[in-house]
């Protein structure tokens, strides 16, 4: 069977380059890089090859790469490292000299978080069990384009300063993280990140930018962006899966999640993944050299496929299009049809695509995304998400604007709400 | 046609992919059988497993017990994944737990507290399995929906009708529990099971090597994971804020007078006999329930025999309702032995069933189906 992939967001393949340069480090090159022998060394030398070219693509400095298991434990080590509730620091830094910021120093019951409502779960989850140990947690709200006002950041903001009248022994919480993802996983949407790092930094806030799924798509710059923290995982850039990164900035007080030996300075003990760290630097460099030229032939075909699929389905609609996007995403609401049974007749027929979240069963769940950008659960339970990748090919789309409009048509044929809708249109 | 509806290119209409048929699997080895069994056909196969219930909900329910008998378990989601992969079928975890919800589990609740004894597999029949999931199935281009039901449906070319029969094997028929069927639901519903015994379809599994070939019966209700679903109806009404009408209240016998004291009306179902005790060296059974009174109401054996009672929701499968008096074998549980009676249509939804001889504890919420030989004529709710 033709088999057509529009699923990228969910992962990527491995690109032969990044495959080739990762092989010799399996069983040739197979030594530690924790090893002060010469074997180890050359595995050490692979590694801060990686750091340098997964820094380059962030316009980070190597030393401030740490080398992860992937975006879930980067986001959780970020979160966790900065808003431990148990512990009040300090913990260690990368930059050694550096003075310890003594109103960061704040009692667990006194810290404040700041998020979107659609983050990954990395993020979601990681500070509902923040909350459970009583960090307070904000959820911004999105607009209908699924991007979050800066403003409204700016006015989360909590200084931990007492009412000047206030006779109260309660100390208010302060605010000791804003995380917020750079581009969303559903909807493509980018999100206004320069405006808000400029707003962390005036109210010395530590900010954390989960970076998941623009990393590779989009050019990003650690210092335009103002963020302190910021992660990244190899397989959505044709890296593979299991290795990511979490960029720190330096003076960062981050406390470590794993203990172990002394890996990455400590910040990350277990013994390097060297051929996953290989690949994502390979991979990482690929990205750099390939992202403007990607970006302009995927954005092209990806609206192309978009502007098809408005035609060819009667009432579809782009969900959160308004916004900018990363240029490998569309998601479309086809109202009348039940999104999981699109997905599998269209797996049957050869596409892979996507909707919502899965659960550990696999079955689908309703979109926290699509429902936070206002979209009723019966439209949210009718959408689909597209995402293209680095050789999806002209052929591909026209195999979609064949079989999706075709399916569309015969689940709304057999959905009575939608004969029966059609019929009082009549 | 709504105008705005303007079709720039109209799409094709996708042709159903020949001879494709969708198999509901539990991840048990009945439904797996079936797969199998529809494979060795010829037939292109596509398994779809409901996910029906958060097994995050109700906590206070799991206890340490194990987590196999619990319903949609990840385990039988992974043991029907498993036999998808081994016969080399498309398979699809697939969400149905708002309407699983909505239509078996809070009106089975809702029943209980009523103080009816309500089926929830014939509601799960009628209105998850046959019906959104039956549709997915038709959506998703297969021809009809396969399960491992022991039961059979034939086309009768005479009378254009669709009929429903008990399985060739008495001890696992579960005709009772489809009567609930339209003629549209039963033309596209497959029961490949019923012309075989258990045994038989234990031997096929084997036969085919399905990992879940030795995998034991599960016999309690799906959602309740402990099988004590008194406990489930407290833990779901408190989690939906359900009125309870809790606690306490008065068994009483015919006369009204107060013969002891009970701990809510929805541990008890009509024809019980357990914990109520002796009168006059006889034992005594629920005869009825009353939430309202917040009673139950006891007496001897005898007083549970009645001949009479009126059903609603009424479907009729073999036959289209008949003007006159019907004669048939009636059955009113499950496990009845089906009795001859008399079925007399009062109105659309509503018929009234007259035994020849008084059955014992004719229960509020269960069916009574009735039976013309091996063909289910049709059934309706014991009010």
């Amino acid at each position: 069977m033709n088999r057509v992939y529009l699923d990228f967001n969910a992962t990527t393949p491995v690109e032969p380059e990044v495959l080739d340069a990762m092989l010799p480090y399996f069983s040739g090159e197979f030594a530690n890089a924790a090893s002060i022998h010469t074997p180890g060394q050359r595995a050490r030398a692979a590694v801060e090859t990686a750091r340098e070219q997964v820094a380059a693509l962030i316009g980070a400095r190597p030393q401030e790469i740490v080398f992860t298991s992937g975006g879930t434990e980067s986001d959780n080590h970020a979160i966790f490292g900065i808003v431990n509730p148990l512990v009040s620091g300090p913990f260690p830094s990368l930059d050694k000299n550096d003075d310890f910021p003594p109103h960061r120093h704040v009692l667990s019951q006194h810290k404040h978080v700041i998020t979107t409502a659609i983050e990954h779960e990395a993020v979601l989850n990681t500070c509902q069990a923040l909350e459970k140990d009583g960090v307070a947690v904000t959820y911004l709200s999105v607009a209908r384009d699924g991007r979050v006002d800066p403003g409204a950041v700016r006015r989360a903001i909590q200084t931990g300063r007492s009412a000047p009248n206030s006779i109260s022994s309660n100390i208010p919480p302060a605010t000791t993280l804003i995380t917020i993802m750079h581009a969303n996983n559903e909807l493509g949407t980018i999100q206004p990140l320069e405006e808000i790092g400029r707003i962390a930094k005036e109210a010395d806030v530590y900010f954390h930018a989960d970076a998941v799924q623009s990393g590779g798509k989009i050019p990003i710059d650690v210092n335009t962006l103002q963020v302190d923290l910021l992660s990244i995982s190899g397989h959505k850039l044709y890296a593979p899966k299991g290795i990511g990164a979490l960029y720190v900035r330096g003076g960062t007080r981050l406390r470590q999640l794993l203990y172990g030996g002394h890996h990455q300075r400590g910040f990350r003990p277990g013994t390097e993944n060297v051929a996953g760290i290989v690949g994502l630097g390979k991979a990482a460099e690929l990205a750099r050299k390939s992202l403007a030229e990607d970006a302009r032939r995927l954005s092209a075909l990806r609206d192309q496929l978009q502007q098809g699929l408005l035609r060819r389905v009667p009432q579809s609609r782009v969900n959160g299009g308004e916004a900018p996007r990363t240029p490998n995403t569309t998601n479309l609401v086809f109202p009348g049809v039940e999104g999981e049974a699109l997905l599998i007749a269209l797996d049957l027929k050869g596409l892979a695509c996507s909707t919502g979240a899965a659960c550990s069963s696999g079955a689908v769940e309703p979109s926290h995304v699509l429902t936070a950008i206002g979209l009723p659960p019966e439209e949210a339970r009718a959408s689909l998400r597209f995402s293209l990748g680095r050789h999806t090919a002209p052929a591909d789309i026209d195999f979609a604007l064949n079989v999706v409009p075709a399916a569309v048509a015969q689940l709304r044929e057999l959905s009575p709400t939608f004969r029966k809708e059609a019929a009082a249109k009549t | 046609m709504n105008a705005a509806v303007q079709f720039d290119t109209l799409p094709e209409r996708a042709e159903t992919q020949r001879g494709l048929v969708a198999v509901a699997m539990s991840g048990g080895v009945d439904s797996s059988a079936v797969a199998a069994l529809l494979q060795q056909q010829g037939r292109a196969v596509v398994g779809l497993t409901m996910q029906l219930w958060n097994q995050r909900r109700l906590p206070e329910l799991q206890g340490d017990g194990p987590a196999q008998h619990r319903c949609c378990s990840l385990d039988d989601v992974y043991d029907a994944k498993a036999v998808a992969q081994h016969l080399n079928f498309p398979h699809y975890v697939v969400n149905f737990e708002e309407q699983f919800e909505a239509r078996v589990v809070r009106p089975f609740v809702d029943q209980y507290l009523a103080g009816r004894t309500p089926i929830a597999c014939t509601n799960c029949n009628t209105d998850v399995k046959f019906e959104p999931l039956l549709r997915m199935a038709r959506q998703i281009g297969a021809e009809c929906l396969a399960t491992g039901h022991y039961a059979r449906i034939r086309e009768n070319h005479a009378t254009g009708r669709w009929e429903l029969l008990r399985a060739r094997d008495d001890s696992k028929d579960q005709s009772y529990f489809l009567w609930g069927l339209s003629q549209e639901q039963l033309s596209r519903s497959d029961f490949p099971l019923g012309e075989l015994t258990k045994e038989e379809v234990r031997a096929l599994a084997r036969r085919a090597n399905l990992p879940v070939a030795e995998k034991p019966e599960s016999m309690e209700l799906c959602f309740v994971p402990t099988g004590n679903y008194v406990q489930f109806i407290q833990a779901y009404s408190q989690e939906r804020a359900i009125p309870v009408q809790n606690g306490e209240g008065e068994i009483v016998n015919e006369t009204g007078d107060v013969v002891g004291r009970h701990d809510g009306v929805h541990n008890f179902t009509i024809g019980q006999r357990k914990g109520l005790g002796f009168a006059a060296g006889k034992p005594l059974y629920v005869l009825s329930i009353d939430p309202e009174k917040n009673r139950v109401v006891v007496g001897e054996d005898d007083v549970l025999r009645k001949t009479l009672c009126d059903i609603e929701g009424v479907n009729w499968i073999s036959c289209e309702m008949p003007s006159a008096p019907l004669r048939a074998l009636a059955k009113i549980r499950h496990k009845h032995e089906p009795a001859p009676a008399t079925i007399e249509q009062l109105d659309a939804a509503t018929a009234r069933v007259t035994f020849d001889a008084p059955q014992r504890a004719i229960t509020p919420g269960q069916a009574v189906v009735f039976y013309d030989g091996d063909a289910v004529l049709g059934g309706g709710w014991i009010r």
